[in-house]
């Protein structure tokens, strides 16, 4: 008689079961130990908000069809304007919204140069990065000083008070907008053509949607959440601004789509799993015990574990996600 | 046989198209310049100028260019092979580092030398193994493996240079490459590593273009199913295209530390080691994936670097200004057909 494994016990349903357990334990150790545990969620919480983010649109516009590896420069970009246009109207909603046109006019210029004009999607996201960290670069050693720029507290956006400390209000709206887009994905006609695009976008051609459109709408949206992302890291998260701030976010939000199987709700979830390792290896360096019992140098590990967290994450689970069929492929019409 | 003129339009194509990036970039850079109230025409004249009319500046430009080459191949060779390899930023550092750990022996002159590229070389492709193993064997896309793999470099390098390698004199550097394992200097601060890193991308273009393993890495990268059916090991392929790309990478760092005076040496915050890797996706692309069209870019990529000195001095830009305009170059890249498009516009608006 052969064994019955039970279906739910997939590689990657048992990955996250065991990475669930290896948290649970690490906080159970820490609360006997007498450790603050809610700040390493609190402190976790603005990884996950950045990373969530940035995934979820990215998983809109992988299914839609493009791929953009440009999200890191879009993300730091948007950090810039944010905080540059929060200066200027004294306000930081005005620095939002700049932030996320920043951002948005970039995805524009990589849909129109993956999905119209059928360059290379990877190259210019590429493209994106480099521009990105140099022109942020350029930006605050012309109109700050060279290295990076604090912001005044008032322009900081106003969180809300909480027994552990303030929470930022992305919190509750990365999780709306996971659910919103779960929603739109599976019980609305749009997610069913968004869907589609990926998939076959002859035959949603077919059916008299423009895909090209469709396209490009998905990949400005991807590009408006990485925006938002951007936002928070300069004007809530860190209060300022560098041309290191996003420290290879945006690469990591990548994993968490490739690792969500293109799913908005298990990209939230990717984010909640990587963005904690993030938020431990910063909370471990913040406990004075922690900081004082290890050696100078040895810190430098630490700080790695948020990337080597992801490069096993992915090695043990990629392989088995199967991703849309014309994904990163530029749609040509058949006909002229 | 093909005769020389139609040998010319074929080159002829790709070089038009590489410049027409180049402008673009220049010209976007240019407009980012103005709007911060510098003027680019002088900018651009103190850059080029710098770069390549004195003698100092030229030394420099061909310094850089002994980098960016090597840095170029890592990414070049990847593409031929159909792979996305942006790992050259932390294959460099592991180079470096490795060049550092051999130096801190004391080996005889010479000796020192070779097995400190040996040393470097061995670094960036073992930093470049990972990589190929996770694509090969797991279907990891290299653009993650790769990010994540250039993060963990840079902490390792953090650690090293801090730690076992830091070095206790007045200078607060890692240990320092004796005098007699360095490269010899040709003139200026431009080293005889060089001809290294020339003599590299010519044997890449040799297995490349003229052994039956290049021809396999070039049919797998052009189509990696028809390669499979023709009985070509794409796994295999995409291997050797990280492996040799690792190689040039480490090499380039381990030059780099073992030939640019005055330092012969990684600083304490890895800023004399950052940001080679990356640039070399500009080079290659410039250069049409193609090792001989990448000595040609990596020579004008390196005199942007080199140029931003004097440009900075004569012109007070700042030389952040360079990786804009690389990143616009590379932008424009994306677009092979850009030229196409733009005649055919014009072509339309014609007719009307």
């Amino acid at each position: 008689m052969t064994l019955k494994i039970p279906r739910f016990l997939t590689k990657k349903s048992v990955l996250v079961i065991i990475l669930f357990a290896i948290a649970v334990t690490i906080l159970y150790i820490m609360q006997s130990a007498t450790l603050n545990v809610s700040s390493l969620i609190m402190i976790s919480l603005p990884y996950i908000v950045s990373l969530g983010l940035v995934a979820i649109g990215e998983v809109v516009n992988e299914r839609a069809g493009t791929t953009n590896i440009g999200l890191e420069g879009m993300m730091l970009l948007s950090s810039f304007a944010a905080v540059l246009g929060a200066e200027k109207a004294g306000n930081w909603a005005v620095g939002i919204l700049v932030g996320i046109v920043a951002s948005a006019l970039i995805g524009l210029i990589h849909g129109l140069i993956s999905i119209y004009a059928k360059g290379d999607q990877i190259i210019s996201g590429m493209g994106i990065n480099l521009f990105a960290a140099g022109f942020v670069a350029y930006g605050i050693w012309t109109i700050w000083s060279p290295g990076s720029h604090l912001i005044s507290p008032d322009l900081g956006i106003p969180r809300i008070s909480t027994p552990w400390g303030g929470l930022s209000w992305f919190v509750p709206l990365t999780i709306v907008l996971a659910l919103v887009i779960h929603f739109i994905f599976y019980k609305t006609r749009w997610g069913v053509w968004i869907r589609a695009a990926g998939e076959s976008p002859g035959a949603v051609d077919a059916s008299g949607i423009n895909v090209f459109r469709l396209r490009l709408l998905a990949c400005i949206f991807g590009a408006t959440l990485a925006g938002l992302a951007g936002a928070f890291m300069s004007l809530d998260w860190n209060r300022m601004t560098t041309n290191t701030l996003s420290a290879g976010l945006g690469f990591i939000a990548l994993a968490c789509v490739v690792f969500s199987g293109l799913r908005p709700l298990s990209a939230l979830g990717a984010a909640i799993i990587f963005g904690f390792f993030g938020g431990l290896s910063k909370w471990m360096m913040g406990i004075p015990q922690v900081a004082a019992a290890i050696p100078p140098g040895i810190d430098n590990f630490v700080k790695m574990i948020p990337y080597i967290v992801t490069l096993v994450a992915v090695a043990v689970v990629v392989s088995r996600r199967r991703f849309p069929k014309s994904v990163g492929r530029p749609y040509r019409r058949e006909e002229i | 046989m093909s005769s020389l003129g139609e040998r010319f339009s074929e080159l002829a194509k790709p070089m038009t198209r590489s410049l027409f990036a180049i402008v673009i970039g220049l010209v976007i850079g240019g407009l980012v310049l103005a709007i911060r109230g510098y003027d680019p025409v002088i900018g651009f004249y103190q850059l080029f100028s710098g770069a390549f009319f004195t003698e100092i500046g030229l030394a420099s430009t061909l310094s850089y260019t002994t980098t960016l080459l090597l840095v170029g191949i890592t990414f070049g060779l990847g593409m031929r092979a159909g792979l996305f390899n942006i790992g050259a930023e932390g294959q460099f550092m592991m180079g470096a580092m490795a060049a550092v750990f051999a130096g801190s022996f004391s080996l005889p002159p010479g000796l020192g030398l070779l097995v400190g590229i040996i040393f470097s070389m061995l670094a960036g492709a073992l930093w470049a193994l990972p990589v190929a193993i996770l694509k090969v064997k797991k279907g990891v896309h290299e653009v993650v493996s790769t990010i994540m793999l250039n993060w963990i470099a840079f902490y390792l390098c953090l650690y090293l240079v801090l730690g076992p390698l830091f070095s206790s004199g007045i200078s607060s550097t890692s240990i320092q490459i004796p005098s007699s394992s360095r490269f010899p200097l040709l003139f200026g601060n431009l080293s005889s590593a060089i001809f290294i890193a020339i003599l590299f991308a010519i044997i890449v273009y040799f297995i490349m273009w003229h052994t039956k393993l290049g021809c396999k890495i070039r049919a797998v990268g052009f189509d990696q199913e028809s390669a499979r059916y023709m009985g070509i090991k794409p796994g295999r392929a995409m291997m050797i295209g990280f492996i040799i790309g690792g190689l040039a990478a480490g090499l380039a760092g381990g030059a780099l530390i073992m030939g640019v005076p005055p330092n012969y040496a990684v600083d304490t915050d890895l800023s004399n080691i950052i940001g080679y890797g990356f640039a070399g996706i500009a080079v290659a692309l410039i250069g049409r994936n193609h090792p001989l069209g990448m000595i040609g870019s990596a020579i004008f990529f390196g005199g942007l670097w080199s140029g931003t000195r004097s440009m900075q001095i004569g012109a007070h830009v700042p030389a952040e200004i360079v990786s804009v305009i690389i990143g616009i170059i590379v932008i424009c890249a994306a677009l092979p057909e850009l030229l196409d498009i733009i005649k055919k516009k014009i072509r339309g608006r014609e007719s009307k």
